[in-house]
């Protein structure tokens, strides 16, 4: 790691002033900055540190939704009453993730800019990364291949993005709020990862100097019927290797609105309008929930260690939603 | 022993758990030593090649850097340049040359004032290569093979008894399967750590070691000066598993860089740094062909084992060992060989051979059992072996049939129907499914010393290790026993060549080697001061057979006339209050001429498996083993349980994933190699059978570093069968392999 300055920021205004500074880089948690930082793989020449000036808050919004701070810990929001009653699928997928250690230190700004796992990014001693040094290829494509894409991803990267709170905040419809030297905007969250494409090494809509300060969570029909599934191959402290966020608003029986958000699978978390078309204006049966299952899949690819993923992102997409549901 | 209730094989509380949560147990990296400087290695990002050019203009030029070590620049040794011998004794490159072995082979050392400088500068430091080809990944070695040297003297590589090609093409029942097992890395919770202090020739390293008395001879030849002149260090060790167990590259570059830089130097490996230059467990591929008769009887057994290498050192993992000599077969044929490869150095890796051979022999016999419709107890009962074939001698103990019949009690394996998907909870499909578990009970020579002092209490010391499983605890026991004194007035010290020697902590051995050790040494200290009371006509005891006498509590005691006695402390006061002192050298004598000797257990383990998904969930296990007499019930236990746990990681997580383009680990981390985290375990069971063994010890202690682990990986793949009717042959048993 090299030298590099730190700052903490006394207020939201001086935030902003010094996030404009060259290789300025805001630093909430840590628990994934560092790490790169010591690796070598980042190299900010400034840490701006947002933990003090009041982002921390969790707030209900006027049309009944919440306003969850960009500095809001993952612990703390996962065990907030409110999250807990409004958006339970939200606090399971927080509480799926990392340790418990890491998610007392994590925000969840940080956790909406979590850097893909991929070890050809993670480790400088590879020659061949695209998000590291554009040009020089994808590691993953005909290396280690087990954690990878296999929707949406591109000939120069298929690496996933590796959150579990996201695929949760994707189903939520949420949106982040974002400052900037020229005021606030509203981003959709499933607007603000973006696929890899050519331009793997840009992995947001965020712009220098951009700072997140809020994510929205809408009023939620979804609070009854919601479930955070993850398959991973250790029962705790391991990324996805697949994940579900299954939502369903069932008013007498039918099925009246559905998310269906797919993690470990893609660049972002997956969404298929029309997947979660099928399911509404009928009871949710077995037969839906494959039906959605395959639209959802549809044109899935896979490489020589995860084309399991294919299947298995199939059914763990029906076991989702029958959980959602109540009935498996 | 006397008549009192045994200190020995109490469960006490471990001695030195208070400073270990406490922070008070000083580590390897944690010793203060004045002006320490602090070193970072610089790994090879090739497999294999040579350094053609290095630039340190920028990493020299920054702030606080001290060295920088290559081979163009490191000490020349002394030390011989093919010195065979095991990976203890053998450390991998030392910047003698520039040439490229291995991905992540240290080609540099970077000393600086302070850790951050060190790592900075370390990562500016541009190094170019000439890649030459390697060989990489088990296709490419296989085309050359080449045959380990026999374990020990006087033992062969291969086994054949019998015409085992001819008896299986007759058998009645046959199963020809191939298994095979990933590189494991050992992951030790501390990683490694040294720090390298020179006062002129002599040099003091605090090592994280479980050989040092191996790494002070290894030191002494590789920097050509007398081992009395090399003390090695090592009170408190965070695990080890056979990683720790010899003196490895950056120990040594450790005192080059001290000894150039003029000062103390400190190196840490970082965790992604363990994957590669201190150990794995070598990846196998182990064909099993076994023949049956349609009652169950073995009339061919082979095993034939390919097991990775490096080109740093030659290491094979003895896969094939368990299956000489653990069933009766009317023939047998066993092969061992190497493939070796550009990756860094295989070492031992807890039950070297017995862990990842009991996992092809133990899940081949259960294939059998399917194929003859037999329990797989009832299977391996009627092919129990009774003497040790491959040896030709009687066990010197054995209670395998009381570990299969305990364990089956205690697991309720009667209520199992052996169809598989026949068994289920609400969902899940339930797998039930056992293996045996076996590893070799030895033995080596031992020192040790035992002082009693004015005040009633005593010192015994010996150079041997705890890697965390309680050398300190039942030492003191067993000295505390032999001494005739409470615990609490017994100290008992390791971790420093100064000390009586003892063998680096491998092979299961410390109880078995040490533990004779330091009973006779605390037994002879107490005879002396036996022979004093009684020779003294001032005694209450005076005139007394030594023998006569008992030693309780730290008193001397008349044993026909008990109300004669007098304190320890009253005799040593009468002869002047000097210590009393005694040495031994405890070794083992020819009873491995006259006996088998074998520690055994049964595992047993249920499974759920999701039948969608593919997760697999080890809700109980049960352990059964006789292993001669556990020296405390807590540690011992827990040992145990250990061993138990990282088999379920062997099972269902553990594997270096390797980018076989370059020879580099994918995964070198902990976040990505997973080992088991508590929600992977559910209830472990672990006993141990009565078990009085006379030959072996005079503690009867068989040993238990090793056992929990062997049969583990193949209960699992077993029991996945059970559950799900698919046969799981690679390691590990990920749901992939089960959707």
């Amino acid at each position: 790691m090299q030298s590099m300055f730190y700052e903490r920021a006394r207020d939201r205004a001086h935030a902003l002033t010094l996030g404009q500074q060259a290789g300025a880089r805001y630093i909430g948690g840590g628990t994934n900055l560092l790490d790169l930082v010591k690796g070598d793989v980042e190299h900010p020449a400034q840490l701006v540190d947002i933990s003090r000036i009041g982002l921390d808050a969790i707030v209900e919004t006027a049309g009944g939704g919440l306003l969850l701070g960009a500095m809001a810990r993952n612990s703390d929001t996962a065990n907030h009453p409110l999250v807990r009653q409004r958006y339970p699928l939200l606090s399971q997928a927080l509480l799926s993730g990392a340790s418990p250690q890491l998610r007392n230190m994590a925000s969840i700004g940080g956790n909406l800019m979590q850097r893909p796992r991929c070890g050809y990014f993670t480790d400088v001693a590879f020659d061949m990364c695209n998000k590291r040094m554009p040009g020089s290829g994808c590691g993953a494509r005909e290396g280690f291949n087990r954690m990878h894409a296999i929707l949406g991803h591109s000939p120069s990267c298929i690496a996933v993005n590796p959150s579990d709170m996201n695929v949760a905040l994707a189903a939520l419809d949420a949106k982040v709020v974002i400052a900037s030297g020229s005021g606030e905007r509203v981003v959709q969250l499933s607007e603000f990862h973006r696929l890899p494409g050519s331009t793997p090494q840009i992995e947001t809509v965020l712009q220098p100097g951009d700072m997140i300060v809020a994510v929205e969570l809408p009023a939620s029909p979804f609070a009854l019927h919601a479930h955070y599934l993850k398959v991973r191959d250790r029962a705790s402290y391991a990324f996805a290797l697949v994940s579900v966020a299954a939502a369903l608003d069932i008013d007498a029986g039918i099925v009246r609105g559905a998310r269906i958000a797919v993690g470990g699978v893609a660049h972002k978390p997956w969404r298929l309008a029309a997947a979660e078309a099928a399911l509404v204006g009928k009871p949710l049966s077995q037969q839906s929930a494959a039906m959605a299952a395959a639209l959802l899949t549809a044109g899935a690819r896979g490489f020589r260690d995860n084309t399991f993923k294919i299947k298995l992102a199939q059914k763990a997409v029906v076991r989702a939603l029958l959980l959602a549901e109540g009935r498996a | 022993m006397s008549a009192h209730t045994s200190i020995i094989g109490q469960g006490i509380d471990r001695l030195d758990g208070r400073l270990k949560v406490t922070g008070g147990a000083r580590y390897s990296a944690e010793h203060p030593v004045p002006r320490l400087a602090q070193a970072v290695i610089v790994q090879s990002t090739i497999a294999s090649g040579t350094v053609v050019a290095i630039d340190d203009s920028l990493a020299r030029s920054l702030p606080g850097v001290l060295l920088i070590m290559t081979h163009l620049n490191a000490p020349r040794l002394p030390m011989p340049k093919q010195e065979a011998g095991t990976p203890a004794a053998k450390p991998a490159p030392l910047l003698q040359d520039a040439t490229v072995k291995y991905n992540g082979q240290p080609v540099a050392v970077v000393v600086a004032d302070t850790l951050e400088h060190a790592r900075h500068a370390a990562q500016r430091l541009k190094i170019r290569y000439a890649a030459a080809p390697a060989v990489l990944g088990m296709q490419a070695a296989k085309k050359t093979l080449t045959t380990p040297p026999p374990r020990r003297p006087g033992e062969k590589t291969d086994a054949t008894r019998g015409n085992a090609v001819g008896a299986f093409s007759q058998a009645a029942v046959r199963l020809d399967a191939m298994y095979t097992t990933p590189i494991e890395t050992h992951n030790a919770m501390e990683p490694h750590a040294t720090i390298a202090a020179w006062h002129g020739d002599e040099l003091t390293l605090w090592d994280s070691s479980q050989n040092i008395s191996g790494v002070q001879k290894t030191a002494a030849r590789i920097f050509g000066i007398a081992p009395e002149k090399i003390r090695v260090l090592c009170p408190f060790l965070g695990g080890g598993f056979g990683s720790k167990g010899s003196a490895w590259t950056h120990v040594m570059l450790t005192a080059m860089a001290a000894r150039l830089a003029g000062t103390p130097v400190k190196l840490a490996l970082e965790r992604t740094q363990m994957f590669g230059p201190v150990g794995s467990r070598p990846m196998t591929e182990q064909r099993m062909r076994v023949g049956a008769s349609r009652d169950g009887s073995l009339k061919a057994l082979m095993h034939d084992t390919v097991s990775s290498n490096s080109f740093v050192l030659d290491f094979s993992e003895p896969s094939t060992t368990i299956t000489r000599s653990l069933y009766a077969t009317e023939t047998l044929q066993t092969t061992q060989r190497m493939a070796t490869m550009n990756v860094g150095a295989h070492t031992y890796t807890r039950a070297p051979g017995e862990a990842s051979g009991s996992f092809a022999l133990e899940c081949a016999i259960d294939e059998m059992a399917y194929q003859l419709k037999m329990d797989p107890i009832a299977l391996r009962l009627q092919n129990h072996a009774d003497r040790d074939a491959e040896k030709n001698l009687p066990f010197s103990s054995k209670s395998l049939r009381e570990c299969y019949r305990v364990g089956a009690e205690k697991f309720g394996w009667s209520r199992r129907t052996p169809e598989p998907r026949s068994m289920r909870a609400g969902r899940m499909l339930v797998g039930w499914g056992m293996a045996t578990a076996t590893y070799p009970a030895n033995r080596d020579a031992a020192k040790a010393s035992a002082l009693i002092r004015a005040d009633g209490t005593a010192l015994v010391r010996c150079g041997t290790h705890d890697l965390g499983t309680g050398t300190y605890t039942i030492m003191t026991q067993i000295a505390a026993e032999a001494l005739g004194l409470p615990v609490a007035k017994v100290r008992f010290e390791l971790g420093d060549t100064l000390q009586p020697e003892s063998p680096g902590a491998g092979g299961s051995k410390t109880t078995a080697s040490v533990g004779p050790a330091v009973h006779e040494a605390a037994r002879a200290a107490r005879a002396k001061l036996v022979a004093m009371a009684v020779g003294d006509r001032a005694s209450p005891l005076s005139g007394l057979a030594p023998d006569a006498v008992d030693v309780v509590d730290g008193w001397l005691i008349d044993r026909q006339r008990p109300e004669r006695r007098e304190p320890m402390v009253t005799v040593i006061a009468r002869h002047g209050g000097a210590a009393v002192e005694a040495f031994s050298e405890a070794r083992p004598g020819d009873e491995k001429k006259q006996y088998a000797m074998h520690s055994f257990g049964a595992v047993f383990v249920e499974v759920h498996v999701d039948p969608d998904l593919g997760t697999i969930r080890v809700p109980r296990v049960v352990g059964v083993y006789g292993i001669g007499k556990l020296m405390n019930e807590k540690t011992g236990h827990s040992q145990l349980m250990g061993g138990i746990v990282w088999g379920i990681g062997m099972g269902l997580l553990e594997k270096t994933e390797m980018d076989w383009r370059t020879g580099r680990a994918v995964n070198a981390n902990l976040a990505d190699y997973h080992v088991p985290v508590n929600a992977d375990i559910g209830s472990i069971d672990v006993s141990v059978v009565e078990e009085d063994d006379p030959h072996i010890n005079v503690l009867g202690a068989k040993g238990i570093g090793e056992i929990g682990i062997v049969g583990v990986a193949a209960a699992l793949s077993n029991a996945v069968y059970h559950a799900t009717g698919k046969r799981v042959r690679d390691l590990p048993i990920t749901l992939d392999k089960l959707i």
